[in-house]
């Protein structure tokens, strides 16, 4: 069946129909339409799957992708067209420019945290890209799933965009096929499984992934706004967000006005049973939830603790003290615990985060710019907030993605654009100015030799618009100065003329 | 002598220590990686010759000169492209903020060349890895085995020990190699390679980048002058033995365009040959025995027509630039990349024939179309893919350092030269500095959530179509 899917995309694609232009807006714009005409039933579909406020649906995932929305259909033919690069000499009269083309099917698989999000902003790139797209939204989100199911089709191009739904072996099956890319979100033992599969076909592949984002907070910082922001990022969607805080790392002494500042902030948003607030989630399923209490075994919580398995609720939860041997240090927490690591200084928090894997984001709350420039410039991560938590994810114009451990590839914005697209190296000439290619061939010579190595030498020169106006500028502005300077001399010079 | 596992340590204690880092000590090394070129000319030529039988003039052309390129390129440029990039577009929610795009070293790089063109395939790579701030192991092919001698005794005397170690072996070495952890591998090579080399990155999450080949066809069409296109075509052809992945690897034309072509191929190899190429000092030879064997078997089992050439001679490893004519699809000729000096020739009676040709194949590395007509040669450009692609001549399109320079499909995945192989090597780390300011703006996100706050939430942050980063209305 899965097979069938992907036949069916490929042969379609290969009509050319997904690549116009005014088609992959009008898709995009039907994208939208969906997501505003079906809100309600979305924000149903996801207080079913995860218990999300019907605040934080709109806020975590439908404003960021109709903004991906808008800016593809606004930008969508600046993107797509040829892009001029720099020319030799040698080249001068020729066409030097990228062209960026669609890949052709590719296969976008979706994760259950923000359902949404994650499945539908790599499909606005890759319709932008021209691409067929086959979309496998996650199982553990199983409303969310089946919704995305029933409306797709109603929305956009049926043979283009499928949507399959199901569980290990479906994805498993999906993976056999050959796609032209590859976009994963989720674990990373998953993750090598995707890249395996995608080793036998030669597929490139985006992983986004995840990890242990760690939250250095610098001792001389206003601990109430750090404590709000930081708060706010790690509980929101019950602490199951990719670039959630995921512990924190502060010196001892700051340690206790941390957690007080943390309680403090849990009293206002969720008031003082969050189990009842309901703007508080719940933990996706029932293996997650046994999971993420397992983390917890052994240690006292300094706030929060309870839980009730009925509800797979839990807590916010706040733990200081932590050992860095502790479970709760050695995998993704994804949920609503929030260990406190003590370190003696931002040497020791540098070397901590340096001796592990490469993070999806790195948080520091400090006031002072050294030791900003140092956490910047001592460690690496997928993505970089100081002095909030997750922002970076909102801004479209930063690439988003991890290294290392964290993943391969980055989108949102232009950057989905272009991940979904083949960047084509293109060079037109002519087969006039065959004089200067006359040293290239055989029979070889010294002469020759010198004379093509003089060619091959000359450097590289910006043919692009702006330098071209600054270039036409400046000349006309040295021009004019030139003959002020000769007037002025003449007449300095006293030379009569009869011209005037 | 040092094993890989505690080669590969010692790179990444250094890595580690954050030597590679600044700007000065990667313009120290990408200057001694200069001398190393500029220094050692003769020794390149020598070694080139007795592996490949390489002409001086394609040594110097199509290994030191595009390398000298490549670092007068870097050197030139490093200092803009480690840059932070500040020109972000922002929204009103992230006015007050600093938003930028940082570029960071990976770590510890593996960079595995091929044999056809055993230095530039290996160091421009490494250029671009010394500028993005790694280090490297450099693994050469084994099979030109005095390029390979040449860069395991040269490297340690001009480049960092510690930074950059050349490691050499046969397959079995490699594939013990490829046992370790790296933070980005760089492999140049054939399909059933990449796939192995893949399938070892995967538990490790390690980004690939593949330079790969296929058979890249060429396009005769429309109105033409055939002399011209006939002397492009031989070099670009015949450079290097025909062994070039990105060598036009198969003619697509009319009959009345070949009956055009054919003579004028002969004159023009005669120009650059001689009578018998065998004889010419500017004429290269194939690499192995095994590789002579391959292509002699292909022309061997091939159904059509050798016209022009056809000689060899296997003492060594001489074929004479042959063309055949009345090549079908089905030929043993277009199974596989010839990568050898042998020209088949398909008819097509129409553009959109020899089109729907090239689509039933796997994207090629490169493409292309000799022609007169922009219809033709925008008409072939919009209905095909292919890495890269040359109008009305061959290879020079990956000499330009401004275009990025890889495959799509099957024939590769990521890029390099210039600027794309800095970014190649690099990561791109989103950043954003919040300032505390506009935390009144921050409340309207907190809970206890309201319909209020998420309406003008939502207008702070939604994107205005048409507006300017700078000029939207607060």
């Amino acid at each position: 069946m899965e097979m069938q899917v992907v036949q069916r995309a490929r042969e379609t694609f290969l009509t050319g129909k997904s690549r116009p232009l005014e088609f992959r807006v009008q898709q995009l714009k039907s994208l939208q339409r969906m997501i505003t005409d079906r809100q309600g039933e979305i924000a149903t579909a996801l207080k079913q799957d995860i218990n999300r406020s019907q605040y934080d649906t709109p806020l975590l995932e439908l404003i960021g992708l109709e903004n991906e929305i808008s800016l593809a259909v606004s930008k969508l033919a600046q993107w797509a067209a040829p892009r001029p690069v720099e020319k030799s000499l040698l080249t001068i009269r020729d066409q030097v420019y990228i062209q960026p083309e669609p890949l052709g099917v590719v296969l976008i698989i979706g994760a259950w945290n923000y359902p949404w999000a994650l499945t539908l902003q790599p499909l606005v790139g890759a319709i932008a890209a021209g691409n067929a797209a086959v979309v496998k939204p996650s199982e553990l989100s199983e409303y969310s799933a089946s919704l995305l199911k029933a409306l797709l089709p109603r929305y956009l191009d049926q043979e283009l965009y499928p949507v399959v739904c199901g569980g290990v072996s479906e994805t498993q099956e999906l993976l056999r096929q050959r796609f032209d890319h590859i976009f994963y979100t989720g674990n990373s033992t998953v993750g090598k499984l995707v890249m395996e599969a995608a080793a036998r076909h030669l597929t490139p592949v985006t992983l986004e992934l995840g990890g242990k984002s760690p939250c250095y907070i610098d001792k001389d910082v206003d601990l109430r706004v750090a404590c709000r922001r930081i708060t706010w990022g790690k509980f929101v969607n019950c602490g199951q967000t990719c670039i959630a805080p995921d512990y924190i790392l502060c010196e001892p002494s700051i340690q206790n006005r941390v957690v007080e500042g943390i309680r403090q902030t849990l009293l206002e948003f969720y008031g003082p049973d969050p189990k009842s607030s309901p703007d508080y989630g719940r933990i996706i399923n029932q293996r997650h939830f046994n999971r993420v209490m397992a983390l917890l075994d052994g240690y006292t919580a300094a706030l929060g603790g309870q839980s009730d398995s009925s509800q797979r609720y839990i807590a916010p939860t706040v733990v200081k003290d932590v050992p860095p041997h502790a479970r709760l240090m050695q995998e993704e927490i994804f949920g609503p615990l929030l260990p406190i690591v003590t370190v003696s200084d931002i040497d020791d928090a540098i070397h901590f985060i340096s001796e592990r894997e490469k993070p999806l984001a790195i948080y520091v709350f400090s006031s002072n710019k050294k030791v900003i420039k140092r956490m910047l410039a001592e460690t690496t991560s997928g993505g970089v907030t100081v002095n909030d938590v997750m922002m970076h994810y909102t801004l479209n114009s930063l690439p988003f993605g991890g290294v290392g451990q964290s993943g391969t590839g980055r989108y949102h914005g232009k950057h989905t654009f272009d991940q979904f697209s083949h960047h084509r190296a293109c060079l037109v000439k002519s087969l006039g100015m065959e004089g200067v290619n006359m040293p290239r061939y055989p029979p070889q010579n010294h002469q020759k030799a010198r004379r093509v190595r003089l060619a091959m030498r000359t450097p590289l020169v910006d043919f692009s618009k702006g330098t071209y106006i600054w270039a036409v500028t400046a000349s006309i502005v040295a021009l004019g100065l030139l003959v002020a300077l000769t007037v002025i001399l003449i007449l300095a010079a006293g030379v009569s003329c009869t011209c005037w | 002598m040092a094993s890989q596992s505690e080669v590969i340590d010692r790179l990444r204690a250094t890595f580690r220590s954050g030597v590679t880092f600044p700007e000065q000590f990667r313009m120290t090394q990408l200057q001694s990686l200069l001398s190393l070129v500029e220094e050692n000319e003769q020794l390149i030529q020598d070694a080139l010759h007795k592996d490949l039988h390489k002409p001086k003039f394609e040594t110097v052309l199509s290994e030191i000169q595009i390398t000298l390129n490549d670092l007068y390129f870097a050197m030139e440029n490093l200092r803009t492209w480690m840059q932070p990039e500040y020109n972000i577009g922002k929204n009103l929610a992230t006015r007050m903020d600093d938003c930028f795009i940082r570029r960071e070293p990976l770590g510890v790089v593996l960079i595995i060349g091929a044999w056809n063109y055993p230095l530039h395939l290996i160091l421009l790579p490494l250029v671009a890895a010394i500028a993005a701030g790694n280090c490297a192991i450099l693994k050469p092919s084994e099979i030109c085995q005095a390029t390979e001698q040449l860069l395991a005794e040269l490297i340690p005397k001009y480049l960092s020990q510690d930074c950059y170690a050349v490691l050499c072996g046969g397959a079995e070495d490699t594939k013990s190699l490829l046992k370790n952890k790296f933070d980005h591998i760089f492999y140049t090579g054939s399909q059933v390679v990449a796939r192995s080399i893949l399938l070892a990155a995967a538990p490790h999450l390690t980004p690939v980048t593949l330079e790969l080949g296929g058979k890249s066809p060429c396009f005769i069409y429309g109105h033409i002058d055939i002399q011209k296109a006939a002397k492009r075509l031989c070099w670009s052809k015949f450079f290097n033995t025909g062994q070039s992945c990105v060598a036009p690897d198969y003619v697509l034309c009319t009959a009345q365009t070949r009956d055009a072509l054919l003579p004028a191929l002969r004159e023009t190899l005669r120009t650059f040959y001689g009578p018998d190429p065998g004889a010419s000092l500017d004429m290269g030879r194939i690499v192995t025995p095994r590789h002579w064997r391959r292509l002699m078997d292909m022309l061997e089992k091939s159904k059509g027509k050798v016209v022009i050439g056809g000689e060899s001679r296997e003492e060594d490893r001489y074929i004479a630039p042959t063309v055949l004519v009345d090549v079908q699809e089905s030929d043993a000729l277009m199974q596989e990349e010839i990568f050898g000096p042998i020209l088949p020739i398909l008819t097509i009676e129409s553009l959109e024939e020899g089109i729907d040709y090239i689509n039933r194949q796997e994207k090629p590395l490169a493409l292309y179309v000799f022609s007169d007509e922009t219809s033709v040669v925008t008409t072939v450009l919009n209905n095909t893919s292919s890495g890269g692609f040359c109008g009305n001549d061959g290879i020079v399109h990956m000499a330009l350092p401004g275009l990025p320079f890889g495959g799509v499909g099957a024939s590769g995945m990521g890029s390099y030269h210039g600027r794309w192989g800095f970014e190649t090597f690099s990561h791109r780390r989103g950043c954003m500095n919040r300032s505390w300011l506009l935390e009144r703006v921050n409340v309207l996100r907190y809970p206890p959530y309201s319909d209020y706050n998420l309406g003008w939430l939502r207008w702070a942050t939604t994107f205005k179509k048409n507006s300017w980063g700078g000029c939207s209305v607060m």
